[in-house]
């Protein structure tokens, strides 16, 4: 690869950037883990600071469309476990943050550019909850589709990432355990929760196609990051394979699918389906979903209303340090 | 004193006591366990996001321990309990009901009045002669000790940090103060559960909790209210509005249908 840019070579000649970039391409080749003090091309750098960042982005703007309905959850167990779900998914931010913050950014920037609606978040926190089932359906398949995705990124290159994802995929087998629970109870209760889940099923799956990310046919990232091993399995394949996984089960629980293209075709071994409106995509993770303002407006509040504790935690840190309480 | 090895050796006047108690005590910590979720997703850093949604579940936790040990004594059913009454059969205190209306600073002083509130009632309880409440007082004393090292710090650092932080946590004092004390209205059942080695007074109670929060404020630098006038009501189900709101979204998709299983 040749490098284009000044700021690619980072100061080096080529020739010292080419050798580099061997040494680098040859460790991941051998499956070697990069780690923060290591040399990388700017470029590898780069393109992990995007997908973390809006890793992280996604875990906390997600807690928002679950937590909203912690208050709601019908029972005590189930007011339990969802505001524990919700606050792995917010432990997952911070975890991310910091993966983040070992290439570069601080947590208060990353955070600053969600708020400016600068940088993006996944497409499905784009949409609203709009009854129970919502959080059933997302608890199962969004947390299997991230299961997919992140079990896969969890074998990539860079050592940080990796780590923090797979104490990430741990929590989210637990959640994905509860969601697949709550859709069975739903599913198998009266008919006003079936159609419930049935409901939310049909506005979900959308949403959910589109999950994994754009066709192979047009995706513009893939490329470097399947090279570097950032990413070990297109956004198809991926797909593929969620399709593989649930749509079995999605039929065994007495639900329809909202795609009259699907099918599985026995020799080929794979699932046949109508492409998304991929033209909605791009709108939505531009900023143009139906919830994309209420999600950073909530961030910017949440933010801008704890500036004052951030500010005192500064304040006490610097000039009089609380010793560690008594453990009484 | 006898001691009660089972539930079932209580006398019928005990017994209702008992249930008095539990109730007061799992509805105080199911609705500020349900306010501390109101944080998830939205506290001021990550951290204590964390740290709000832990607790939340902890008091949440211990209301469905306490619902439990009334189905022995009743037979109600704890999620009936939780989602099945409105808001003149509960018997929380005023203080947890209060909205948190985006005052973390507010909301982290509750938390540690609340806590302090806690261990003084555990602390007692762990002595009750009521054995199957002595052993869980024990267990979830374990739990609240790390609430209260959490609400303690951040009162002392808060208090003494910037003006503004100052200034914020003296106003939540004044408001939370009265409120606090209501916690330890005496009910019908004080003089029975007192005789029978259950649970202190709740005048003793609250002498212990004033003298051991009182110091915290003051290492915080904050002036604690006087010649205040405990909130009562919430103990005989003469509850605020905010209650009754929290009540609604509390039980809005339960009653879509109060016999599913949800």
């Amino acid at each position: 690869m040749v490098a284009d840019t000044k700021k690619e070579l980072g100061g080096l000649s080529q020739a010292e950037y080419d050798e580099r970039l061997e040494v680098f391409e040859a460790r991941i080749n051998r499956g070697e883990k990069i780690e923060p003090a290591d040399w990388m091309p700017e470029e590898y750098r780069q393109q992990l600071i995007r997908l973390i960042h809006v890793h992280a982005n996604s875990e906390i703007c997600g807690a928002l469309p679950e937590g909203k309905w912690i208050p709601h959850a019908p029972s005590l167990k189930r007011k339990l476990a969802l505001c524990a779900k919700v606050q792995d998914e917010v432990g997952h931010a911070q975890l991310l943050y910091r993966a983040a913050e070992t290439l570069g950014p601080s947590r208060e920037e990353m955070v600053e550019s969600l708020i400016a609606g600068k940088s993006k978040f996944s497409n499905v926190f784009h949409y609203p909850t709009k009854t129970w089932a919502d959080v059933a359906v997302i608890a199962w398949l969004i947390d299997a589709a991230a299961i997919i995705n992140q079990s896969m990124m969890a074998e990539g290159s860079y050592g940080p990432y990796g780590r923090a994802l797979k104490r990430i995929c741990y929590e989210e087998a637990f959640h994905f355990k509860h969601g697949y629970e709550m859709c069975i109870t739903l599913a198998g209760g009266t008919k006003v929760q079936h159609d419930m889940l049935q409901e939310a099923l049909d506005r979900w799956w959308g949403p959910i196609m589109m999950f994994h990310g754009p066709s192979d046919k047009t995706s513009t990232h893939t490329g470097t990051l399947v090279r570097w091993k950032i990413k070990l399995k297109t956004n198809d394949e991926q797909r593929q394979q969620f399709l593989k996984q649930f749509v079995p089960k999605i039929f065994d629980l007495g639900l329809t699918v909202p795609d009259k293209g699907l099918r599985f075709d026995k020799e080929a071994k794979e699932w046949h389906y109508t492409e998304p409106d991929w033209e909605e995509f791009k709108r939505v993770v531009r900023g143009g979903g139906p919830m994309t303002k209420d999600r950073v407006e909530t961030r910017r509040m949440a933010h801008e209303d704890g500036l004052w504790v951030r500010q005192a935690l500064a304040a006490a840190a610097a000039n009089r340090p609380v010793p560690m309480p008594a453990g009484k | 004193m006898p001691t009660f090895e089972t539930l079932i050796e209580l006398n019928e006047i005990e017994r209702d006591a008992a249930i008095d108690l539990l109730t007061r005590l799992g509805d105080d910590d199911l609705i500020m366990g349900h306010r501390n979720s109101e944080w998830t997703g939205l506290a001021p850093i990550l951290e204590e996001d964390i740290a709000f949604s832990s607790m939340a579940q902890d008091e949440m936790g211990h209301a469905q321990a306490y619902y439990q040990m009334i189905h022995e004594l009743s037979g109600d059913d704890p999620d009936t309990l939780a989602f099945g009454r409105g808001p003149r059969a509960y018997r929380c205190s005023s203080f947890v009901s209060l909205p948190n209306e985006r005052d973390w600073g507010f909301c982290v002083l509750r938390q540690f009045l609340y806590d302090m509130a806690e261990t003084v009632r555990l602390t007692a309880l762990e002595h009750s002669s009521l054995v199957p409440l002595a052993q869980l007082a024990r267990k979830l004393r374990g739990e609240e000790k790390y609430h209260l090292m959490h609400g303690r710090s951040w009162v002392l650092r808060l208090g003494n940090s910037t003006d503004d932080a100052h200034q914020r946590l003296q106003a939540a004092l004044y408001k939370a103060y009265p409120h606090a004390l209501g916690l330890f209205e005496p009910t019908s059942a004080d003089v029975t559960l007192a005789q029978a080695g259950i649970c202190p007074r709740e005048e003793d109670l609250m002498r212990q909790w004033e003298s051991a929060v009182v110091p915290v404020l003051g290492d915080a630098g904050l002036e604690i209210p006087e010649d205040v006038q405990p909130v009562n009501g919430g103990r005989v189900g003469r509850q605020p509005e905010a209650l009754k709101e929290l009540l609604e979204n509390m039980q809005v998709v339960y009653n879509i249908d109060p016999s599913a299983k949800w």
